[in-house]
């Protein structure tokens, strides 16, 4: 429709908007799913949780401070659950559109790029921390948790400079099924994997064998854990957090700009491949 | 100044063993400011290509594409802007109501939903579709229905070049003639120009300006309906389009459909 000019950042907020929303209404459409999703993780988090209060339970458990290692179970359970979830919205932005048969119109649309990767980061975030804070309620009520010293708010600085490295991480990953219709998700989903085994979620990264301990260094879930923990646990403030925070920051700025730049790559392919549109 | 002009527009696919498919070989043709262009085509013949090659969704490997003077290659968000596409796929979310789709298509092009509310209603009442079914999820509607949102999003962002590919396939044939008034209004009202890509006869001559025949890649020819079939015309007989179809191709009109499916 044609009425005055607007500038194009407006456009492009405009645009932002209308994929957040458009997320929105698929949640509100698929609420059975949600609510499936929501009783899975909230479960998986208690069963994990449970861990902790088994291990006292073991012969010598005795000296295992219950409260301390089930919260530290329950946090790496709820931020692994929130971070793999901005992960896989990130890296299904492809596929998800392929699937729904709407790839080329949303690709032939005159907004950029960045802002449909922008639309998508801001609604995994908003709607992984409204899933998690609801998980984290239900876990409270369930168990007595460790958390007289928490610092919530250095926690959610951490979450959130994390979250930005990771939407980053997340755009490059969903690459994948532009370069490869048939096998790209695939590889998507053992990157998740591969972050969840090498980032300490429910264990210190120092267990980890020699050799397996730096894929810990360069994935950004990692540094959001030890930071949240950190803070949660030992009641550290944002200048105590620094070695982790600093880690995101320098992720974020190399990896938004290069999962832009690669997904830029990969478009290109796929238009030049035909590959775009095919779903196998 | 032409809506759309391509010079000499080559496309190839490599297979997966290795086999190269030239899906465009040598496409030139233009369409006029307000022009309504078709090409005919048997399914695998290149159609679909060249809306996405023009469309931005596919990229050329040589000759030029430009839609109102500008380079699609190079500036494809420019020409985004100016145009759209309706294809034999509605390609919606199936679960999201026709009102949010179209909803969603407009912010895509920087419209807000205040903006298009009105505009909306009046596309729906234009099109003959009942308000009160646009709450329903799209899967809920008939394939005929699907197509009249297909048109009504693309139009929503007032497109000046529009791209139909098969529009009508697979639609009743009520459905089929309201989405054909529906594409005649749009170039009346709207002054849009139109490339059609189809392989129903009827609706070249019906609608189209110019037609064009396109086989394994290439245009065989592009022109006004009537000269078309004089071009064809055996012991002074002006053949049907339909006969200068098959007598261009080799193909009749259910093997030009059924081709490749």
């Amino acid at each position: 429709m044609r009425g005055p000019v607007k500038p194009g950042w407006l456009v492009e907020m405009i645009a932002v908007w209308g994929y957040v929303q458009r997320n929105y209404f698929l949640t509100k459409r698929y609420f059975m799913w949600e609510v499936v999703w929501l009783t899975f993780t909230t479960v998986n988090a208690m069963s994990i949780t449970f861990i902790g209060a088994g291990a006292a339970e073991q012969p010598g458990g005795e000296a295992i401070p219950v409260e301390y290692y089930m919260t530290f179970l329950l946090i790496g359970a709820l931020i692994w659950s929130y971070l793999s979830m901005i992960f896989d919205i990130l890296s299904e932005t492809v596929q998800w559109e392929r699937w729904e048969g709407t790839i080329e119109y949303t690709f032939m649309s005159p907004t950029s790029r960045v802002t449909h990767l922008l639309g998508m980061g801001v609604y995994a975030i908003v709607y992984g921390i409204i899933r998690t804070a609801i998980v984290l309620g239900v876990a409270m009520l369930a168990f007595d948790l460790d958390l007289g010293n928490a610092n919530y708010l250095a926690a959610l600085i951490v979450l959130a400079v994390c979250s930005i490295s990771l939407v980053g991480f997340g755009v490059v990953a969903a690459v994948m099924p532009l370069l490869s219709p048939e096998k790209g998700q695939q590889v998507t989903y053992i990157v998740s994997a591969l972050l969840l085994l090498v980032s300490g979620v429910y264990y210190p990264v120092d267990v980890l064998p020699d050799w397996m301990e730096p894929l810990a260094t360069v994935s950004p879930v990692t540094y959001g854990l030890e930071g949240s923990r950190d803070a949660l646990l030992e009641g550290v403030g944002v200048t105590g957090l620094w070695g982790s925070i600093w880690p995101l920051l320098v992720m974020g700025v190399v990896f938004v700009p290069l999962g832009i730049w690669v997904f830029h790559l990969g478009e290109n392919y796929a238009k030049r491949t035909g590959k775009l549109k095919r779903s196998g | 100044m032409k809506a759309l002009e391509l010079k000499n527009v080559d496309k190839s696919f490599k297979k997966r063993r290795g086999e190269v498919v030239r899906a465009l070989d040598g496409i030139s043709l233009s369409v006029g400011k307000g022009e309504v262009v078709g090409i005919l085509g048997p399914n695998g013949s290149g159609k679909s290509t060249l809306v996405r090659v023009i469309s931005t969704l596919v990229l050329p490997d040589a000759g030029s594409v430009e839609v109102f003077g500008v380079d699609a290659v190079r500036h494809p968000k420019q020409v985004q802007r100016s145009m759209n596409r309706v294809s034999v796929e509605a390609s919606f979310f199936k679960k999201l109501s026709a009102m949010e789709n179209l909803l969603y298509g407009a912010k895509l092009y920087g419209v807000t939903s205040r903006e298009a509310r009105p505009r909306i209603g009046e596309i729906l009442e234009n099109i003959g579709f009942a308000r009160k079914r646009a709450t329903e999820p799209m899967e809920h509607l008939s394939r005929g229905m699907q197509q009249k949102i297909a048109l009504a999003r693309a139009l929503l962002t007032s497109p000046v070049l529009m791209l139909l590919d098969e529009p009508t396939t697979g639609l009743d044939p009520r459905s089929k003639k309201d989405v054909q008034a529906f594409i005649l209004r749009i170039r009346t009202a709207h002054d849009s120009s139109i490339l059609l890509c189809t392989h129903d006869m009827g609706e070249a001559e019906e609608l189209c300006d110019r037609v064009g025949i396109m086989v394994d890649g290439r245009i065989l020819a592009l022109e006004r309906p009537e000269e078309l079939k004089r071009r064809y015309a055996t012991n002074g007989r002006v053949p049907t389009l339909e006969e200068t179809f098959m007598a261009a191709t080799g193909f009749s009109v259910e093997e030009a459909s059924a081709e490749g499916e």
